[in-house]
């Protein structure tokens, strides 16, 4: 069965709610019934119809040509199917995301794949800040599931993580994996400065990074198994981030701070000055 | 029926009765092949028989890099046992003592299974505090520090309900020589079967054993009606010109593995022939009553 495309006719005056167009919330909607729903985000109602224009397909199979900042909660609690959007997303993409497979081929706005618990989430370009983190009052980021951004990721990605993996090809800003209670991140570039802050457990793989809190401690240039058999769980999403895992790696561990259960893997030969 | 005679081996016409048992597999991997068969053997050491070793298990096979979960060299080893209780006190305490203790070793489910038994999840406290949860999509494993670097074990590993154990065949020939001869060529044809193992050493049991004893409280004595020296003494099952008997045993994940592998053992016999090897090929059972899985010797034939 052919994709279900959504194509931008003219860009929205307003912030766009993208959120009922996953594929469990289609299921089972005729063309009529999806035109109608509404994405308004201020007092002025737009609906699917006045955005798009709609080719039906496959609900599996969901396709957005088209996009931009103000395109918010892209594949929110999406649990099921391939979402694809060709463009830039707003704010909280893939948001509590719990299945399926959800690429944007453009950037992604502050809080992409906050609260996420399974699934994949690909974003081709940048993401802003907070990639994975929680909204305030919540107790953690990414539960789950694979984040890969080909691009670079704003401050404090994978902010207060729990499980998963989020994998950034190019740089991070500062704070990266700040927070975390467990999961992987994995920065291919250079991390900006204080990295792992206040980091319980969890691990950081790092190509670079900026100055490193002081309550880090090194533990020697280590080739573990455990960093091999990851690279080899991760080598589909992102062949550069299983090629940095299989390498002698520097393990600082941390933040001693707190509990201090975690470790921050930094490329051998890579300055990780502390900042004191 | 009367006994078939292939190529000059005679097979009896009877059945070796299996019972259902608990198994699991596991993938043990190391730097080197060497390593991972240390590892293998010695978890799989002094596990012959559920009568006195609480587990029956061996070697499945050799892995290559490119079929294990970390692409070093390993090891598939097979796990029997009579309850999911007792297999699950072998896993910890071998894999415990005799895996984790290994160098450079690691441990993995080989096994896909409904349900599970703790592997990592039991051993991650010899971490001390300092062992690391990892879970990766639908992979859960444990690094768990030690002196040459951390031992990396999967969560848990797959349970099968399924597992066969008990398959035999009796190689009875006219020399003790001939007859270890065919009993070799069937463990090794055996040895090359999927998803079965023979736990006796080298594959081969020369002790073949029956339900009870006359002393109290012993579960399982000789098999005299199958010991040559007591021919004369009891009700034998042997010919006039038998004078060795050797058995083999085999554990399998399924029904129909133990079945294909009964049959490359029966293969092999015959192949050898019974003025090198054995004379005649039979099978254990207890009237059929107690096991419920039945192979049929006849239906086995190369």
């Amino acid at each position: 069965m052919t994709r279900l495309i959504f194509t931008l006719r003219e860009n929205p005056r307003q912030r766009l709610d993208l959120s009922p167009l996953v594929s469990h919330r289609l299921a089972g909607k005729s063309v009529r019934e999806i035109e109608r729903l509404e994405l308004q985000t201020t007092r002025h109602r737009i609906e699917v119809g006045d955005v798009f224009r709609l080719r039906m397909g496959d609900v599996e199979q969901i396709c957005i040509e088209g996009g931009g900042e103000r395109f918010d909660y892209v594949g929110r609690e999406m649990a099921g199917g391939e979402l694809l959007v060709e463009g830039d997303v707003g704010i909280q993409a893939g948001r509590l995301m719990s299945g399926g497979r959800l690429t944007v081929r453009g950037n992604a706005g502050p809080w992409a794949a906050s609260g996420m618990k399974s699934g994949v989430f690909q974003i081709t370009g940048a993401a802003g800040d907070r990639l994975g983190a929680p909204l305030p009052g919540e107790m953690s980021g990414t539960r789950g599931g694979i984040v890969v951004v080909r691009g670079d990721a704003g401050e404090r990605a994978g902010d207060r993580m729990r499980r998963g993996t989020i994998i950034i090809e190019g740089d991070a800003g500062p704070y990266a994996g700040g927070r975390m209670i467990a999961g992987t991140v994995v920065v291919l570039g250079r991390a900006g400065r204080l990295p792992g802050y206040l980091l319980k457990r969890g691990t950081i793989f790092l190509g670079g990074c900026g100055a490193l809190s002081p309550t880090f401690v090194d533990c020697g240039v280590h080739q573990l198994l455990g960093n091999r058999f990851m690279a080899a769980m991760v080598e589909s999403h992102s062949k550069r981030a299983a090629k940095l895992m299989r390498q002698p790696l520097r393990r600082l561990a941390g933040d001693m701070a707190i509990l201090g259960k975690g470790e921050i893997f930094v490329r051998n030969g890579a300055s990780f000055l502390s900042d004191t | 029926m009367p006994n078939l005679i292939v190529k000059g081996v005679q097979v009896d016409d009877t059945f070796a009765e299996a019972f259902g048992m608990r198994a699991t597999a596991l993938i043990i991997t190391a730097d080197s092949t060497k390593w991972a068969r240390q590892a293998a053997v010695t978890m799989t050491g002094m596990a012959t028989s559920v009568i006195g070793c609480g587990c029956e298990a061996g070697i499945d096979r050799e892995l290559s890099g490119k079929d294990t979960p970390d692409g070093r060299p390993g090891i598939r080893v097979l796990l029997f046992a009579v309850s999911t209780a007792e297999l699950q006190k072998q896993v910890q305490t071998r894999v415990g003592q005799c895996v984790l203790t290994s160098p450079s070793s690691a441990c993995y489910s080989g096994l896909e299974g409904e349900e599970l038994l703790r592997l990592g999840d039991g051993l991650r406290y010899f971490g001390d505090g300092w062992q690391i949860s990892k879970r990766v999509g639908a992979k859960h494993f444990w690094r768990i520090p030690v002196m040459d670097g951390e031992f990396v074990c999967e969560a848990t590993s797959g349970l099968t309900k399924q597992a066969v154990g008990g398959g035999n065949l009796l190689i009875i020939g006219r020399t003790a020589q001939t007859t270890r001869a065919a009993a070799e060529a069937a463990a090794a044809a055996i040895a090359k079967a999927p998803d079965v193992i023979a736990p006796f050493p080298g594959g081969i049991v020369r002790s073949g054993s029956k339900v009870g004893s006359k002393y109290k409280g012993v579960s399982a004595s000789t098999n005299d009606a199958y010991c040559p020296t007591l021919r004369g003494v009891v009700k034998t099952e042997l010919d006039s010109d038998a004078s060795s008997v050797l058995e083999i045993v085999i554990d399998g994940l399924t029904s129909d593995a133990v079945a294909s592998a009964m049959r490359a053992g029966i293969a092999a016999i015959v192949k050898l022939g019974p003025k090198r090897g054995a004379t005649r090929i039979g099978a254990g059972n207890y009237g059929g009553k107690l096991g419920p899985h039945h192979y049929y010797l006849r239906k086995l034939l190369p």
